[in-house]
């Protein structure tokens, strides 16, 4: 089948053109029917969960008893019922630490779901989450990569003895000679920061347990790869068939982080056959920011042994990946997945690598766009920068010099990608030219004459398209790899049929999210059958019960255009020959003597020997005594499409990690306000090798999309974690996603060296610009500014800080700001002082004084003595219409009557929770009056600090402002009625 | 992310919303554009008993000119201010702040006075309200009173609001004749809240010039006949008395560096627009 396809080339009236997509209409108009838009069972229950304010945590108890007790909630979940029905998730280093669907004894990261509330309603079950108890046992949290790899490192999961989940070193040719020959190493280290990239729909999951036949059965927005699958029923512990899953049509939005709803299905599996009724979860998109999934950050040393001529002859990398705390499926991908490609678009024959892969108090990364080109591509392209300018050579000959010529086409790298096809100095080349390189460099001569800051940045990166499902085999020794049985491979399938009136429709292993799949795959089978796209239907639905069971099923690694497109083409050729044979016989010339057009079957030398295309299908189904003999009756045909070239990796561990690799040259101009530090891009463009474009217009719209999110890593978007783990960006306020204001349209080129590995010709185009945008803008960050290095994203305050990093001094008599800074992700610090009209002894009984401590501590409702100088209060907190309720547990130490004392303590309520101390001294001042100082630390996590980033310093400095002002008050201080700020202001020492 | 249950009130008249007020006190809400506080209440951060939706309430959607202020009523949306003709010539200074401000959608239904009540320390109106020294007027069921900017805003978040007021109009002075207004603001993308924004007027030789996001509510500060070279001293002064804080996506020293550099752009482009 694959000869006859090869021979029947792809290009026709449809493929190739920027044909409309069919999908706007129903987009567009807000038709779409999306996972949340299915009709449910009348009886569904809804589910909350309620997720870990702390990083790292024992579990000491969960009571559920307020939260059971509020009406209309059906049940409630926890570690222990998935423990009893569900087996752990099985992860693929094989590392002894267990995950579940809900947390078993232990938090590891600030969101991690430790109980479900099944209710009624969404709202009754938010409710009843706010009513479950739990108690914590607060452990050490681990938060930066490099520390939690070191051996004494506190352990996140204990039973696997490390941190370091798994450690493998790969050497390909004589990296050690090449170093040692090199006129000049260049050795750079890149922390590259944790991100994802964010749909519009988050995750949706609707589970129905049929307990007559004990049928999980799933509808979810799960996109795959379907390998996950036996991940989930292995969990649920029933056969593949058992767990019934189906994914809508439509999904709002992917970019593999919908990979990471696998987990909450077999939760939800597990709490329909706890309540026996369906149960549905929409996540929100708080939960999504905090647990869904990242990118891992990743820290990269990289050095790279060059001639003085700038000719690269060897790469050694030593990578930490960051997993989060947890391994899940199909972790480690971003660190494997590029392994063929380590060596981008260079001819560098010495490689060496070390891959740690760690643990940290972090949401467990995931799929997500670029799945580890990002990284890996910010360390290469930030060192063949440094390369230019260590010698003195220009960047973009340094990158030209190394470019994989295009003679050397099939070229196998070092790490055992075989590039397939591409004229890499030919595509450099066009975009200088047609994108005015010449003019931004005189643009840039410019602004400097004039004494603006402007850089210009280049990068080109290597784009993999349809992984190998065997490169994770990688993380295994050979002698692993031989005993345990290798994977290799990457199938598709689609079918294509025609009814009795000739409509024709398709199925395919995709699951799209707006890629515009069902207007390629109309293309290509209007082509093939003569028919136009309106006559064709996709159903892009799936269903592991109804479906061919496809493995590889999904949308990710730019799988589409060298899979399920291909699957869909020789579907469609096969279909076209079974019709061609029908249509010879009738009309009497031999099969390959038929054309199809226009809705027409017809003999090539006599157009008007002809049947309609309808007629001609009819007889498949109407009159099978008709068919040709041996023919089967009706017109399904389904292809499926298994490239040979994804083989398992070799002794040697090269591994052909894709099928086809896209090459993508980036340069860019960007101009940093001198004043302000923010960056403008001046000029980008991107010029891609993608092989043939199917679709023109939608080639252009995925790479649109994926500059905008190479943009956001570059610019904007951040996870960002505390010291203490606890988590800092809840909100689309505090997670930047860029809108159309930020994203600049580039100039867009393309060159369309098709890959003689499929029969369309065409490569993935969807990931390179998340791969080589965040590196280009931060070389011409470094350009603009004559620096060595910069970590992502380049925010103005942080170019500010390169800029200008001292600040003038306050003005001669001007007070010290009253606040330390406090930096970000660090604990809130501050200091301030009162004058209270008492003596420090009675300022000092007030404080060991229950009663009139309660009086002090600002929103106490009660406080209980616990043990000696050991409180117990409910307090309820806050600024503005902004409160919460809280419990405190509040202790004085290192007592010294009447002179100074320690205060610390905990808070714990839904809005998250908080610690913090402080000392506080007293000091006799004249008029029997007691000079108070104070300085304090907070700590604060869970949902306040990731969704009120903003207005927290603020607040906890008010806060603890009350708490002085009532001290004075309780002491009998004069009821003060300057507005609370100003007081406030006076309290922290200010404005005096 | 679902608020707890509340009961809803959508009030037709003033009366009817004070009234509620009355009787409610702290535990009452006035909603109006709900940009802010739906988001609070799905976040459970705020979690009132009773919202008075005052969006129906036609008394107060008007926009009116009463020769020497603008008064807007609290029912009155950030959109239809930015449309309104007279804007450019009466209210100059926030004509040159509402691309700014939010974004269309949320123009769309935030309204001037909602902002204003609830008192961000970043926002624009606020801040105009501030630079301008207008008024902010507030109803309850025992009448009605009037108070400064500057009064009516005392902190993050925090206003001089009685529980039982609602804040029924803000009054904006008109632009004086041959006075130059400008405005700038820092934000990590447009329509965010400000990191820092500035909002400048130059009335013969008096300079304000207020400032948003560095402080915990927009702080102005007056000169008179200030020598161009004292500038740099005085916005130095400015910038250590006003502190600022920290956040994921700014620190307070970045903040001060703003006020420096930017307060002399933004009175130098006030004082260009003199006539």
């Amino acid at each position: 089948m694959v000869i006859t396809a090869l021979k029947k080339s792809a290009t026709g009236k449809f493929i190739g053109q920027p044909m409309e997509r069919v999908e706007d209409e129903t987009l567009l108009r807000g038709l779409a029917r999306y996972a949340d838009d299915f009709p449910v069972r009348a009886d569904t229950l809804h589910a909350a969960m309620l997720r870990s304010p702390h990083a790292h945590a024992e579990i000491i108890s969960i009571d559920a008893t307020r939260a059971l007790a509020h009406p209309g909630v059906s049940a409630v979940i926890t570690g222990e019922d998935v423990l009893k029905l569900t087996d752990p998730f099985l992860n693929a280093v094989k590392a002894p630490m267990k995950l579940w669907s809900l947390a078993v004894g232990r938090v590891r990261y600030v969101g991690e779901a430790l109980a479900l509330v099944v209710a009624d309603d969404r709202y009754i079950a938010e409710d009843a989450v706010d009513l479950i108890d739990v108690e914590y046992k607060l452990l050490q949290p681990v938060v930066d990569p490099l520390e939690a790899a070191k051996e004494d490192a506190f352990l996140i999961h204990p039973e696997a003895g490390s941190n370091v989940m798994s450690q493998r070193t790969f050497r390909y040719g004589d990296p050690e000679t090449a170093f040692a020959e090199a006129d000049h190493v260049v050795d750079l280290t890149i922390d590259f920061p944790r991100s994802s990239h964010t749909p519009i729909e988050g995750f949706v999951v609707c589970a129905d347990y049929h307990s007559g036949d004990g049928i999980y059965d799933v509808l979810a927005n799960f996109q795959g790869p379907f390998s996950v699958h036996p991940v989930m029923s292995r969990a649920l512990r029933v056969t593949d068939t058992k767990l019934r899953l189906r994914t809508p049509g439509n999904s709002g939005g992917g970019f593999g982080v919908k990979v990471g709803i696998f987990p909450y299905i077999v939760l939800m599996c597990v709490a329909s056959r706890l309540v026996r009724k369906p149960v549905k979860w929409v996540e929100d998109r708080y939960e999504h920011l905090a647990a869904a999934t990242a990118a891992p950050n990743r820290v990269i040393r990289l050095e790279a042994a060059a001639t003085k001529e700038g000719r690269v002859t060897a790469f050694r990398f030593d990578q930490t990946d960051d997993y989060g705390a947890h391994m899940r499926a199909p972790m480690p991908g971003p660190l494997y997945r590029m392994h063929g490609v380590m060596t981008g678009a260079y001819d560098i024959p010495n490689l060496a690598i070390t891959n740690h892969l760690v643990m940290t108090n972090k949401c467990p990364s995931g799929m997500v766009r670029g799945f580890g080109g990002p990284q890996i591509y910010y360390a290469m392209e930030r060192v063949m920068h440094r390369i230019a300018i260590e010698l003195g050579l220009d960047p973009l000959e340094v990158i030209r010099k190394n470019l994989v010529p295009t003679e050397k086409m099939p070229f196998k790298a070092a790490a055992g990608a075989e590039l397939d096809s591409g004229d890499y100095e030919k595509a450099v080349a066009i975009a200088c030219r047609d994108g005015k390189l010449d003019e931004i460099l005189r643009r840039r001569d410019q602004a400097r004459k004039e004494g603006r800051i402007y850089g210009i940045g280049y990068a080109a990166v290597i784009e993999p398209t349809q992984s190998n499902m065997g490169y994770l085999s990688n993380i295994l020794t050979k002698e692993e790899r031989h005993a345990r049985g290798q994977q290799n491979g990457a199938t598709s399938m689609s079918t294509v049929n025609i009814d009795p009136f000739g409509g024709i429709s398709v199925t395919s292993d995709t699951t799209p999210q707006g890629q515009g799949h069902a207007t390629t795959l109309s293309q290509i089978v209007a082509d093939q059958l003569g028919v136009d796209m309106k006559d064709i239907v996709c159903n892009l639905e799936l269903d592991t019960q109804k479906d061919p069971w496809s493995i590889a099923a999904g949308s990710y690694s730019c799988r589409f255009s060298a899979g399920p497109a291909v699957a869909t083409h020789l579907a469609a050729v096969a279909m076209r020959e079974k019709l061609a044979r029908i249509a010879a016989q009738r009309l009497n010339v031999p099969p390959d003597q038929i054309e199809f057009a226009d809705g027409k079957i017809f003999a090539i030398d006599n157009p008007d020997n002809a049947l309609s295309f309808n007629r001609t299908a009819g007889t498949a189904h109407w009159s099978p005594g008709l068919l040709p003999e041996g023919m089967d009756a009706g017109l399904s045909e389904q292809a499926v499409w298994s490239p040979p070239q994804l083989t398992p990796p070799d002794d040697d561990d090269r591994i052909n990690t894709s099928l086809t690799y896209g090459f993508n040259f980036d340069f860019c101009g960007i101009e940093i306000d001198r004043d302000t530090a923010e960056l403008r891009i001046d000029h980008y463009v991107t010029i891609h090798d993608g092989g043939t474009l199917l679709n023109p217009m939608i080639a252009d719209g995925q790479l649109l999309g994926s500059y905008a999110h190479g943009i956001a890593e570059g610019l904007y978007e951040e996870f960002i974690y505390g010291d203490d783990g606890s988590f800092k960006s809840g909100t689309f306020a505090d997670y930047l996603v860029p809108t159309a204001y930020e994203v600049p349209e580039p100039m867009i080129f393309h060159l369309e060296s098709p890959t003689p590995l499929t029969p369309l010709g065409a490569k993935g185009l969807a990931e390179g610009n998340c791969m080589s945008t965040p590196v280009c803008l931060a070389n011409a960050a470094c350009d603009a500014l004559g620096i060595e290095n910069i970590k992502l994203p380049l925010t103005p305050e942080k170019l500010s800080e390169i800029m200008d990093p001292d600040e003038p001094p306050p003005p001669k008599g001007h007070s010290e700001p009253d606040a330390a800074p406090a930096g970000h992700g660090h604990a809130l610090q501050g200091q301030g002082e009162t004058t209270v009209p008492a003596s420090p002894d009675e300022v000092w009984a007030t404080l060991l004084d229950p009663e009139k401590l309660a009086g002090v501590i600002p929103g106490c409702h009660q406080l209980d003595l616990v043990a000696e100088n050991s409180y117990r209060a409910e307090v309820s907190l806050g600024v503005g219409p902004v409160r919460g309720k809280f419990t405190a547990a509040v202790r004085l130490s290192d007592l010294d009557p009447p002179h100074s004392a320690r205060l610390s303590g905990e808070l714990v309520g839904p809005l998250g929770s908080s610690q913090g101390g402080g000392v506080v001294t007293l000091q006799a001042v004249e008029g029997d009056k007691t000079r108070v100082n104070y300085t304090y630390e907070v700590e604060l996590s869970g949902k306040v600090a990731a969704v009120g980033g903003r207005m927290l310093e603020g607040a906890t400095r008010m806060v603890i402002g009350q708490f002085f002002e009532r001290l004075v008050a309780q002491v009998g201080g004069p009821v003060v009625s300057v507005p609370w700020w100003r007081r406030l202001l006076r309290m922290l020492g200010a404005g005096q | 992310m679902k608020p707890k249950q509340f009961d809803y009130l959508r009030a037709e008249t003033i009366d009817e919303a004070v009234a509620e007020l009355a009787e409610t006190g702290e535990d009452a809400k006035i909603l109006a554009g709900g940009q802010s506080l739906m988001a609070m209440l799905n976040f459970r951060l705020a979690e009132p008993e009773v919202l008075v939706d005052i969006a129906g309430i036609a008394a107060l959607s008007y926009i009116k000119d009463d020769g020497a202020m603008v008064e807007i009523g609290a029912a009155t949306t950030q959109g239809e201010l930015q449309a309104w003709d007279g804007l450019a010539g009466n209210l100059t200074l926030l004509h040159k702040a509402f691309p700014n401000i939010g974004h269309f959608q949320t123009r769309n239904r935030g309204t001037v006075c909602g902002s204003i009540a609830h008192a961000d320390p970043s926002t624009e109106l606020p801040l105009c309200l501030a630079t301008l020294a207008g008024e902010v007027v507030l109803r309850s069921s025992r009448g009605v009173r009037k108070l400064s900017a500057a009064e009516f805003q005392q902190g993050m978040l925090t206003t001089a609001r009685r529980p039982d007021e609602m804040v029924a109009a803000a009054r904006y002075p008109k632009a004086v004749a041959g006075a130059g207004y400008a405005f700038r603001e820092v934000a990590r993308r447009r329509g965010d809240f400000a990191i820092v924004a500035l909002a400048a007027s130059a009335s013969g030789d008096t300079i304000r010039l207020g400032i948003g996001g560095v402080a915990d509510k927009p702080t102005v500060r007056e000169w008179t006949s200030l020598a161009d070279s004292d500038l740099d001293d005085a916005l130095n002064a400015f910038a250590w008395d006003l502190g600022g804080y920290d956040d994921i996506h700014a620190t307070s020293k970045y903040r001060r560096k703003l006020v420096r550099k930017l307060g002399r752009r933004v009175i130098e482009e006030a004082k260009s627009c003199q006539s």
